[in-house]
């Protein structure tokens, strides 16, 4: 069996990262290349751990390198994991995850510089998504905002950005908005998502805190369990209800056990990458980058263009002249290759665009993606294939999201 | 999953149960179908195609990968297993029963010497972890 590998986000799966490749005992398979990369003298950048790396190990976790971290990508199985997190609930190791607080009489009106959406605004105990752009309207990251006090907010970067978007407060801050201090907080903290549909019920549980009512979706609240400070957050990347919730690193691996005890089915990177692809919602680096604007890749409900914001005419722009390629969501007409990402996107003969995300969705049983089109061929219902390494796939163009969970 | 005795076993994780006559059934190894993930497509050959030994011969698709198959017999594809294709998993759930993925008329037998037998593919997945 020979493993020819797809690029999927930051990670190469492919005997090749590991640069000792003719002194690596075991080269065929990538499982065991990454677990020895560790050892590995030849590896430049080593990969950090997060505070929940021995539980994943332990646990039979498969790590990968992601962002810059070694991070499960699966348990039991990608799609078991799938199906857990849309019937019951998961866990999901996200400390990779950047976090930056910005503090002080400033902090507001430097998010607000550098986010699209109006977040210095926001109430305290509310949260809200948006983009940081370039000044030609690129998508330098995508991220939310949590106002936690009067003067203190925290924005949750993407793992493989954080640097670049550290860098990018800093400079703001120390060029225009000074009253504002920037901590990285990514190594002290832990973050925990838990996702599904018996995630709310389970943390009303076991959070004394949150009654008499739970926090509302997009809300936040600091508190204690059992004499340890977390932060809850209902905000996910899975469509699901649930929560994100940030610790102190020391006591990652007690919650951890927690809520594997309460039944919560443990995930990796796989499943919420699928999870995120049924809901439709953007990865960086894959479906968007500095080289896509928000109007191109649909996102302009997240955009304050009535507030001046770093990037805010570029957009406009856009806005106001159209463009020319737009995202799209579509799936195949049955079972078969799946459109990945690169794959080119045809209309009869001719090349229209480029998928940029896709996959087997097990919820919806057919696989779909997401691709960036010449703007004729966004209606729904239109017919077009895609280039699976040589095999002409037929897909289906569709309205987003592909999966939405049910609301009460 | 223990091993089958009856099969013989490619380097490469693949397998062979000769049937009747000439006929060989070929599937990947238990090792193989873990270490792949969730197969969410099989690629399968041509009905009537010729496959050389070690040749490609088919594509499993899993949720991360795309993994070139190789043949562990020389020969032609007599039969294709089509339940997979509506229900790939099956390749996950009994590599060695229900996911075989085609049947080779074995155009030399002696090709079977070449294979391990499962003792040696088990002492093979030792070495290799």
């Amino acid at each position: 069996m020979g493993f020819s590998a797809i690029a999927w986000e930051n990670i190469v799966l492919t005997k090749t990262l590991c640069r000792s490749n003719n002194s690596c005992p075991k080269p065929f398979d990538f499982w065991v290349v990454f677990n020895d990369l560790i050892d590995c003298d030849a590896m430049e950048h080593p990969l950090q751990q997060t505070p929940l790396y021995n539980q994943h190990t332990s646990l039979q976790g498969k790590m990968v390198p992601f962002g810059g971290w070694l991070m499960p990508l699966q348990f039991q199985g990608i799609l078991a994991e799938t199906r857990a997190v849309r019937t019951r609930s998961g866990i999901f190791d996200v400390s990779h995850m950047g976090r930056i607080t910005v503090d002080g009489p400033h902090a507001g009106a430097l998010l607000d510089w550098i986010h699209s959406n109006d977040v210095g605004g926001l109430a305290v105990g509310r949260a809200k998504y948006g983009l940081l752009c370039t000044a030609t309207g690129g998508i330098i990251d995508d991220g939310i905002v949590y106002r936690l006090s009067e003067e203190k907010y925290m924005l949750i970067a993407n793992a493989s950005n954080t640097k670049v978007v550290l860098d990018w407060l800093l400079h703001w801050n120390q060029t225009k908005y000074p009253k504002a201090h920037i901590l990285d907080i990514t190594r002290e903290k832990a973050m925990v998502a838990l996702q599904g549909p018996e995630a709310i019920p389970m943390m009303q549980e076991l959070i004394a805190f949150l009654h008499p009512e739970p926090i509302r979706p997009f809300g936040c609240k600091e508190g204690e369990i059992n004499g340890r400070p977390v932060l809850v957050a209902r905000t996910g990347y899975t469509g699901e209800d649930g929560v994100e919730l940030i610790l102190s690193e020391g006591d990652a691996a007690w919650l951890w056990e927690i809520l594997r005890e309460n039944g919560a089915t443990l995930c990796g990177l796989g499943a919420r990458d699928v999870l995120r692809l049924e809901a439709a919602l953007l990865l960086h680096g894959a479906d968007m980058n500095t080289d896509v604007n928000p109007v191109e890749a649909g996102l302009e409900r997240f955009v304050k263009s009535d507030k001046d914001f770093h990037g805010r005419d570029a957009v406009r722009n856009a806005e106001e002249r159209g463009v020319g390629r737009k995202l799209i969501g579509f799936q195949t007409l049955g079972r078969g290759a799946v459109p990945r990402s690169h794959h080119s996107i045809k209309d009869g003969s001719r090349h229209v665009g480029e998928v940029t995300s896709g996959g087997y969705s097990p919820t919806l049983d057919t696989n779909i993606g997401l691709g960036y089109v010449a703007p004729e061929c966004t209606v729904p219902g239109t017919r077009l294939s895609v280039d699976v390494r040589g095999r002409s796939v037929a897909v289906e163009v569709v309205t987003l999201p592909f999966y939405s969970r049910k609301r009460n | 999953m223990s091993t089958p005795k009856q099969a013989k076993y490619s380097r490469e994780h693949e397998w062979v149960i000769v049937e009747s006559e000439n006929i060989g059934r070929v599937g990947i190894t238990d090792y193989a179908q873990e270490h792949l993930g969730d197969v969410v497509f099989v690629d399968l050959p041509e009905q009537g195609s010729e496959v050389a030994q070690f040749g490609k011969a088919a594509e499993v698709e899993s949720v991360k990968a795309v993994s070139d198959i190789y043949a562990p017999v020389a020969g032609e594809i007599v039969e294709t297993n089509q339940r997979i294709l509506e229900n790939p998993e099956l390749v996950n759930e009994d590599p060695y029963g229900k996911g075989w993925l085609f049947r080779v008329r074995l155009a030399n037998l002696n090709e079977l010497d070449s294979l391990m037998s499962a003792e040696e593919y088990e002492a093979h997945l030792g070495q290799i972890g």
